[in-house]
């Protein structure tokens, strides 16, 4: 009985003291009526403290530990779940050339008619809209592709070096640790940045190349899809490697010695011992590459030219070059409804491992 | 113990040479004196003092800062709090709900959560500016900084917090005075995390900041659309260097105390 009298006490505390902070924060850009948003805010907040004071020491204590819930939940609800909903809501609406640029606007003053009016207005147009015009569907699978050969691409690259990480002596492994750990603090601007200047056509590479007489004239890679994967592979290649060399770390070294007495070659002890054995690592960083990657938006806009198409540079182009809210926010709700199957995939591989240790 | 075969050796340099060399180019390049960015024209620190000449860059970098210490400060203070939830608070209702709200930022788009914080401050008709911002990387910060900090509270020896309370502390001076000490490495990681996070985000910071608030990267960003600029390239390198040199310092300050740490348990032991 106490617990849900606390938990009613402590949202009107918590919405009083938001709503103080709220009005006191948004007054500082509304000056006109700054007075009058203060005193609201001060009889707020003094309404709050009086509610607690009056509360007793021991029910007082519960209220803290219960806020302890309350503030990073009612935050997450506020700043991640509505907005969220808003998304859903506008990819529903109409454009419009408005201010907000879209219709319906939910009006509550007009009380359950407004209600029924704005759930009348909603309706799945921009969703068809996406399937009619061929920019929208080739991009997404241009992501899915895009995303699918560039985690390829780096397990390719991440493998060995996490194998080598592994076998290496156990007192060189720290820094080793370090060093690919090192990359993921310093920007990743910065680092998509770095390859503009070697890959250009007058780049490092191709100068390089061309004083090598490898090639004839220079490659232009700049701007096409080949530079979106090396890229990725670049920018990933961390989150790949930590995984699967966490699991190859914890490799039984003897199995493969009684694989190799049994009478396996290295190579095949290898394919039949190592690698099944790291899979849980080669999945967990395959997800952690995919998933991210199918969103992306700096890198092809930077790396890649108009031909690459990414879900992620139309979301934000149709947002901010033609300014079409609704569309954007359907491109995003189709985005997460194709990011839920990995997604689910990846938690089921992680519980899964949870469960192998535990 | 054995040796390092020639795959293994060529595997580790090649790796990381993959992983270095590209900011090794970067900085080499950023003392370049020549304005062609790819052709060297000497050693020069030219481009160094053009860029703190610049006034935009420089107010930018105020504002980066600004909003990273506030929301990496926030994002710690909530994500520690969801954290200790997550890990004590046991089943409640709404749990499902708390932990899929901590877990889905980690996994979401950026284009997809700067689109809904957009709309959402466009919605109650708030302001853009460092404060959208502050919020913006608050939220989705306070999430890897749970991450960070409920690993370290699972580990966590419960009974050394039930002794405190038996001996008459109230939970907020146990907390305070044992779990607090034993979990702030933790905490101390996830604000490194929160900050360089809330530094380097430029997709969420493009969507939620107005004109009247630019960001480091949003800057970085629009300068380096048009192709490499040497003044891009000092900036750059004086942001790896921050960075090698915090990374470093932060490892080596852990380890100390991980030494420490160790040798007061063996102490302990032995009384």
């Amino acid at each position: 009985m106490s617990r849900s009298l606390n938990l009613g006490l402590l949202t009107i505390v918590i919405a009083l003291a938001a709503y103080a902070v709220l009005t006191l924060v948004t007054s500082t850009w509304s000056i006109s009526t700054l007075a009058w948003v203060q005193g609201r805010a001060a009889l707020a907040l003094l309404a709050a403290i009086v509610l607690l004071a009056l509360v007793p020491r021991a029910r007082r204590e519960r209220i803290f530990a219960l806020s302890l819930v309350a503030v990073p939940y009612y935050w997450l609800l506020a700043l991640f779940l509505v907005p969220f909903l808003i998304v859903v809501k506008i990819s529903l609406s109409d454009t419009a050339l408005a201010i907000p640029p879209y219709t319906p606007e939910l009006d509550l003053r007009e009380g359950w008619a407004g209600v029924k009016e704005f759930f009348g207005g909603l309706d799945f147009e921009n969703f068809e809209f996406l399937t009619s015009d061929d920019l929208y569907w080739k991009a997404y699978l241009s992501s899915l592709k895009i995303a699918a050969v560039s985690t390829f691409l780096t397990l390719l690259v991440g493998y060995p070096i996490a194998y080598g990480m592994a076998k290496a002596p156990e007192h060189w492994r720290p820094t080793l640790l370090m060093l690919v750990i090192l990359p993921f603090w310093t920007s990743f601007l910065i680092r998509v940045y770095s390859w503009m200047g070697i890959l250009s056509t007058e780049g490092y590479l191709n100068q390089l190349l061309l004083a090598t007489g490898i090639i004839g004239e220079p490659l232009t890679i700049l701007n096409t899809n080949v530079a979106v994967y090396i890229g990725i592979v670049y920018t990933y290649l961390p989150f790949m490697i930590l995984p699967i060399y966490s699991s190859l770390e914890r490799l039984d070294g003897s199995l493969l010695e009684a694989a190799e007495d049994l009478g396996c070659s290295r190579i095949s002890a290898f394919w039949l011992v190592t690698f099944p054995l790291s899979k849980a690592g080669v999945i967990a960083g395959s997800f952690l590459v995919f998933i991210p990657t199918l969103g992306e938006f700096v890198i092809p806009s930077l790396l890649g030219g108009s031909k690459t198409l990414m879900i992620g540079k139309v979301l934000w182009e149709e947002f901010f070059n033609n300014r079409d809210w609704p569309v954007a926010s359907a491109v995003a709700v189709i985005l997460l409804l194709l990011l839920i199957v990995p997604i689910i995939l990846f938690q089921r591989n992680e519980q899964k491992q949870r469960e192998a240790e535990g | 113990m054995r040796k390092l075969t020639w795959f293994n050796t060529t595997a580790l340099t090649l790796g990381f040479a993959f992983l270095y060399l590209p900011m090794v180019i970067l900085v080499v390049y950023s003392f370049n004196a020549s304005k062609l960015v790819t052709v060297w024209g000497g050693f020069s620190t030219r481009w160094y003092g053009e860029l703190m000449r610049n006034e935009a860059f420089l107010d930018a970098a105020w504002v980066t800062v600004k909003v990273a210490v506030m929301s990496s400060t926030l994002a710690t203070v909530l994500g520690t709090m969801a954290a200790y939830v997550l890990v004590r608070a046991g089943r409640f209702a709404g749990l499902t709900l708390f932990s899929g709200m901590i877990y889905a930022p980690l996994v979401m788009p950026e284009v997809i959560t700067g689109l809904s914080l957009l709309l959402l401050f466009i919605g109650i008709g708030m302001d853009r500016g460092v404060m959208t911002i502050v919020l913006a990387h608050t939220t989705f910060a306070m999430c890897y900084v749970s991450v960070v900090v409920s690993s370290r509270l699972v580990s966590f020896d419960r009974s050394l917090e039930e002794a405190a309370l038996d001996l008459g502390c109230t939970p907020f001076e146990a907390f305070r005075l044992v779990t607090l000490p034993i979990i702030a490495p933790a905490v101390i990681s996830g604000w490194l995390l929160a900050f360089t996070l809330s530094l380097d985000d430029l997709v969420i910071a493009s969507f939620t900041a107005g004109p009247s608030a630019t960001t480091l990267p949003i800057k970085i960003f629009s300068a380096v659309r048009l192709g490499v600029s040497p003044e891009i390239n000092a900036l750059s390198t004086i942001m790896i260097g921050i960075v090698t040199v915090g990374v470093i310092s932060a490892s080596l300050i852990s380890k100390r105390s991980m030494l420490r740490q160790s040798a007061e348990e063996r102490a302990a032991d032995r009384t």
